[in-house]
């Protein structure tokens, strides 16, 4: 994939998990796991129709999955809507080089 | 990264240096629970072929857990263990070489599959604490 289109996947889950409530509704799922829209809708400030939209808005960005059974649909996470969010090789390499100083440092103050 | 290659599916972190330390002491830092302590993460690590263990971290109120699993244990020169990471399935092995005046550390980080879903399935735990630090990145953006 090239990086452009990787950025634009990338602001587009930013954009989508900008809005506090859709965020709300993707951590309750990520925390408790599996959940129908009335579940959501419960301990949320907004109606059942809006939920429903956010879910969609949610789908559409490949965060979230959903499962119909019988006149409910189950909500749950998609972990992998979230890995444009990190770039590992990045986030390692700077982990690692950082580690490796702190043994240099270590190395240095260790006896023989 | 603009040239495609058959490797390029899966990619590799590789960090090398010099320490200018005998094989046999950076070894016992790289072995040694308490000093892997010192430089790493806490950790309840054994050097024994198999022994699974976990490393924890923590940093600005955000915590998680590492799991282990040492696949490989060559004294002085290689050691190699199983990185779980937040769903991310990886293989980080250290090798040793002598070298003049100290030790050759190569640590290769591998196994960052973008094709592999797997990679990023189950293991939730470390999740709350992630959600948290992307709430503060998105608030930035």
């Amino acid at each position: 994939m090239s990086t452009a289109a990787q950025n634009q996947i990338q602001s587009e889950v930013f954009r989508i998990l900008g809005d506090p409530t859709r965020r709300k509704l993707f951590e309750r799922l990520a925390r408790e796991g599996e959940l129908t829209v009335s579940a959501l809708t419960v301990g949320s400030k907004v109606s059942q129709p809006a939920v429903s939209q956010h879910l969609a808005a949610l789908k559409l960005a490949g965060l979230v999955s959903d499962r119909r059974e019988g006149r409910a649909i189950h909500y749950s996470v998609k972990p992998e809507g979230l890995k444009p969010l990190v770039n590992w090789v990045e986030h390692y390499t700077q982990f690692w080089t950082d580690k490796f100083d702190n043994l240099e440092a270590f190395l240095n103050k260790m006896d023989n | 990264m603009s040239t495609e290659t058959p490797q390029a599916a899966t990619r590799s972190v590789v960090i090398e240096r010099v320490m200018p330390h005998p094989p046999e002491k950076v070894w016992r830092a790289l072995t040694q629970s308490a000093m892997m302590a010192e430089w790493l993460m806490p950790n309840d690590f054994e050097a024994k072929q198999g022994h699974q263990f976990k490393m924890t971290w923590s940093n600005n109120g955000y915590s998680g857990v590492i799991d282990s699993k040492v696949t490989a244990i060559e004294p002085h020169s290689k050691l190699a263990y199983t990185w779980v990471s937040m769903g991310v399935d990886t293989l980080v092995t250290f090798t040793l070489s002598p070298e003049a005046g100290g030790t050759r550390l190569r640590m290769e980080q591998s196994g960052f599959d973008p094709a592999n879903k797997n990679a990023l399935g189950g293991a939730m735990h470390g999740w709350t604490g992630f959600l948290e630090k992307l709430e503060t990145v998105v608030a930035k953006s």
